[in-house]
């Protein structure tokens, strides 16, 4: 029995990877759970908020009880790195008032996706302020919905006024491997950004 | 044909009212006895990975703990598992979730990983694994 136990400890002390979080945003209907099913190894999960629990500076108002069960749902997938190393992948709620979420998923983040659909471009435009004012390493991926024009990433760059370091892809984030290469895309962005970071370019 | 007419609108009505957009039936907060918060909070971050404790073996029939405790507690014992994770498992919200694994905290029977300081980016090395193993997907 006690080999069993300390068995079990040495297992679990082993298996205790490093865990990260990329977070995926953009409009409502743009593709932020397709995409992180496209690359995660399990089904994507959904978790919940309970608004009055999460909303707290807001419960001095009236109507509270109402939105007892009120949630707000995130939608996350995983992927393991390897042994030492799990990616989780985070849908950001979609609607502009659950802000205080964003917040909580930013903390600790590696990088964003923030997923543009040329159509409705608009929509993107909350998702890169915010990532620019806390920030936060972040790719624009254009998801290339079937039957939308095709602009080449230039003129979406253009249209979006982003910061000439930001990388601007084309994908269709049904694939696996369009999905895995807008986050190697974060995850480098992230590495550049955090060496420029700790190393400041000499005057 | 004119009663059933007058019955089912009145039976639809009932079976929305208990359907899911009505929400729990018990609110979520009953199971923490009406606590929101624990003092563990700020180590619960949405991907802390809990893991239980092997003493976890033999105390999980304590009368204190809920079948929602017991139930963290044998997933975590499987494999080290993401708050988020374990809101997603239990179909229960992650403050609700959070308060439980503060409870099993105190009481020992897991412990959270916490490797990465949420305000410092991973060092350059980790990133360059996290590339490497997204290429090799």
């Amino acid at each position: 029995m006690a080999f069993g136990r300390s068995d079990r400890r040495r297992r679990s002390a082993a298996a205790e990877p490093v865990t990260l979080k990329i977070l995926v945003a953009g409009g409502f209907g743009v593709g932020k759970t397709t995409l992180v099913g496209a690359v995660s190894e399990i089904q994507p999960l959904r978790t919940e908020e309970a608004l009055t629990e999460a909303g707290r500076p807001v419960d001095d108002l009236d109507g509270v009880e109402a939105k007892t069960t009120t949630t707000v749902a995130m939608d996350f997938g995983r992927i393991t790195v390897n042994e030492g190393l799990v990616l989780y992948l985070f849908g950001t709620p979609g609607q502009d008032r659950f802000w205080f979420l964003w917040d909580e998923l930013a903390r600790g983040a590696l990088g964003a996706v923030v997923l543009a659909d040329t159509r409705r471009l608009a929509d993107s435009f909350s998702a890169i302020d915010y990532f620019e004012r806390r920030g936060l390493p972040f790719t624009v991926a254009v998801n290339c919905f079937d039957g939308a024009d095709r602009y080449p990433p230039q003129a979406v760059r253009e249209a979006l006024d982003l910061a000439p370091g930001v990388p601007v892809m084309l994908c269709d984030a049904r694939l696996r491997n369009d999905a895995r290469d807008v986050l190697i895309s974060v995850v480098e962005h992230a590495r550049e950004t955090g060496i420029g970071r700790r190393e400041p370019a000499l005057p | 044909m004119t009663e059933q007419d007058g019955r089912a609108p009145r039976d639809r009505e009932t079976a929305r009212w208990f359907d899911d957009d009505a929400g729990p039936v018990v609110r979520p907060y009953a199971m923490t006895r009406g606590r929101t918060r624990t003092a563990a909070e700020n180590r619960l971050d949405l991907i802390a990975l809990v893991i239980a404790e092997s003493r976890a073996e033999e105390a999980v029939d304590d009368q204190m703990l809920s079948p929602e405790h017991v139930e963290i507690v044998e997933r975590c014992r499987q494999e080290p598992l993401s708050v988020a994770e374990l809101a997603a498992g239990l179909d229960l919200p992650v403050g609700v979730v959070r308060v439980l694994i503060g409870d099993l905290l105190d009481a020992d029977l897991v412990h959270v990983s916490r490797p990465v300081p949420p305000a410092e980016l991973p060092d350059e090395k980790v990133l360059r694994e996290v590339i490497d193993g997204l290429r090799a997907l």
